[in-house]
């Protein structure tokens, strides 16, 4: 049986949840009344001893990535960055925080920016979350009026201003380095990372780029202390995450859950199971990036990073997509590579043309004018796209194309065993 | 065409430039305003931004390729971005798509002739727990059947007509 843990999404039922009054009555800016008592060092060392994972997709320590921006750096300026460029196909939790508790973000980049010194936060939302931004800056507004945000927030002498930014319809600024070049007024692509550790750079200036989930934990682990949020989920995968349910079952939606916690178990409880009773035929574990599951291995599936990692997939953003045994695969992976094929920002040869090569061998192969080489071609250009691009794009797109030729692969010989070309 | 930002746009990007550490961030938000006033980026427009930001013609013009919810062109007073990704696609998008193009006559990438619609496909839109789902400009429409979508029609046939 499933206990219901929340932590991020503890006021998302209260009516108006996202108005100040509300979130005021039930708990949110505590943390921030007394802030200058708090060392920053109490703060980062909270973080890091919570074990709190960045829960964008990267699933990277929060504490170490902070502990990147110790330091002097000439006197620049540092920034904090919110990554709410939330994008990738079957992962909408962000949003829910947006809209539904965008007090528990602003106390989070609070808490934040005071712990590394930063004075200018930015929110990097995504385009087409028109109506989530609206309610995100009506609770800036909101929280500018009280005195919250501004030169001494909550009256503590400390100043933090925070700002909208709004993309234009690119998945790849979820990058957070593409991210900062398009906050600097560029297109959308990806950095070459750096040799050694060091915090990315926004304008020159050093910044903390987080998600949107990772950033709204922050407040628990300061009020609560990292024992209580180390208390869910498991060793090496401590907490809570708002996962996501779409696709064939009874009751989509956002619902967080400790880490560990069984997928079928997960499915059941919270989706209802399966869709008009039926069976289930895969599950995506972690958003579009994340290899396919069979039914088979869904079984074995915990919701931790390891659990999805020795079964050859990775937990990603945590949009778990479910699909019955109606599902055409092939169908679903040309679904998917026309989504890479479509949003590859076309920087690095080998993801430009590689996602367009297999988007179109694929258009060929349910065309039914496919051969057996077309397969292994497939192949090949996965291999090829794997490892040798600037990003973790490609070789995102390589793995999936991988899982599901080789988990589905008599699906795909039905269709060039009975095409013309085969 | 000529293109002078409004008084209101002005006034908002002067207050946004005090919030960044330079000009050149504020390609987005300006390019934003353009399409807000114009409907879709005119080369003015883009002149306008690179004046404003210290970046050249050429490099805005960049940008705005380079960004899917930027309008080169003019198009329909509603635009309808039908979600094509895999929660959608699971869910029946299949069905919203041919409904719509029934209902309009238009392929995806067309506008009817009387400027009322334009009609495209898009990748996820992040609200896939209630899919099928279509953005009509900037509002998101969830749960779709073609019954919902023909009483979504009605109202913004209806909206478009007193125009």
């Amino acid at each position: 049986m499933i206990e219901d843990i929340r932590i991020i999404s503890r006021r998302f039922d209260l009516p108006q949840s996202h108005t100040l009054a509300v979130a005021r009555q039930h708990g949110a800016y505590q943390s921030v009344k007394t802030l200058t008592e708090r060392t920053p060092e109490s703060i980062i060392a909270a973080v890091e001893a919570s074990g709190l994972r960045g829960k964008g997709g990267g699933g990277a320590p929060t504490g170490a990535k902070w502990r990147l921006m110790e330091g002097d750096f000439d006197g620049r300026p540092k920034y904090v960055v919110v990554n709410a460029d939330e994008s990738e196909p079957g992962t909408f939790k962000d949003g829910h925080i947006l809209s539904k508790d965008p007090h528990l973000l602003i106390e989070g980049i609070l808490l934040t920016c005071y712990a590394l010194g930063a004075h200018d936060a930015y929110i990097y939302i995504r385009g087409e979350y028109y109506e989530r931004q609206q309610i995100l800056q009506h609770a800036i507004d909101e929280a500018y009026a009280a005195g919250i945000l501004g030169q001494s927030i909550m009256g503590n002498d400390y100043r933090v201003d925070l700002t909208v930014h709004r993309g234009a319809g690119a998945y790849i600024c979820g990058e957070k380095s593409a991210l900062l070049e398009s906050m600097e007024g560029k297109r959308g692509h990806p950095r070459l990372k750096p040799h050694q550790k060091e915090p990315e750079w926004y304008f020159g200036n050093p910044t903390l780029v987080n998600n949107v989930e990772t950033i709204a934990t922050v407040p628990f682990i300061v009020t609560e202390g990292a024992e209580a949020y180390r208390q869910y989920g498991t060793e090496r995968s401590p907490g809570t995450l708002l996962f996501a349910l779409s696709g064939h079952v009874n009751r989509p939606g956002v619902y967080e859950a400790p880490f560990g916690t069984p997928l079928m178990e997960y499915i059941e409880h919270y989706g209802g199971g399966i869709r008009n009773g039926g069976t289930l035929k895969a599950v995506i574990p972690g958003g579009a990036s994340t290899s396919v599951l069979t039914a088979d291995e869904a079984a074995q599936a915990r919701l931790d990073y390891e659990s999805m990692q020795g079964l050859g997939s990775a937990l990603g953003t945590g949009g778990i997509i479910v699909m019955d045994e109606s599902v055409n695969m092939v169908e679903a992976l040309k679904n998917l590579m026309a989504f890479y094929h479509d949003e590859s920002c076309g920087q690095c040869t080998p993801c430009r043309e590689g996602t367009g090569w297999v988007d179109a061998i694929l258009a060929r192969i349910l065309a039914r004018e496919g051969s057996r080489d077309d397969l292994k071609k497939l192949l090949d250009i996965s291999e090829t796209m794997n490892g040798k691009t600037v990003c973790v794009f490609a070789p995102a797109a390589s793995s999936v194309i991988d899982a599901m030729v080789q988990k589905f692969e008599t699906e795909f010989l039905r269709y060039l065993d009975t095409g013309g070309a085969a | 065409m000529s293109f002078t930002w409004t008084r209101a746009h002005r006034a908002e990007l002067d207050a946004l430039k005090t919030r960044y550490t330079s000009p050149k961030a504020l390609v987005l938000p300006a390019l934003w305003k353009v399409q807000e006033q114009e409907g879709f980026l005119p080369l003015e427009g883009i002149e306008a931004v690179a004046e404003l930001t210290g970046y050249s013609k050429a490099e805005v013009y960049g940008v705005a390729t380079f960004y899917t919810m930027f309008r080169l062109q003019p198009q329909g007073r509603y635009t309808l971005q039908v979600c094509k990704t895999l929660s959608c696609a699971l869910n029946g998008q299949g069905t919203i798509l041919d409904h719509l193009k029934e209902r309009l006559g238009i392929e995806v990438g067309e506008t009817t002739p009387d400027g009322r619609f334009t009609l495209t496909q898009v990748e996820c839109l992040g609200s896939c727990g209630t899919a099928p789902v279509m953005q009509v400009n900037d509002t998101l429409h969830e749960h779709l059947t073609p019954e919902s979508v023909d009483t979504l029609l009605n109202t913004l046939m209806d909206k478009g007509g007193s125009l």
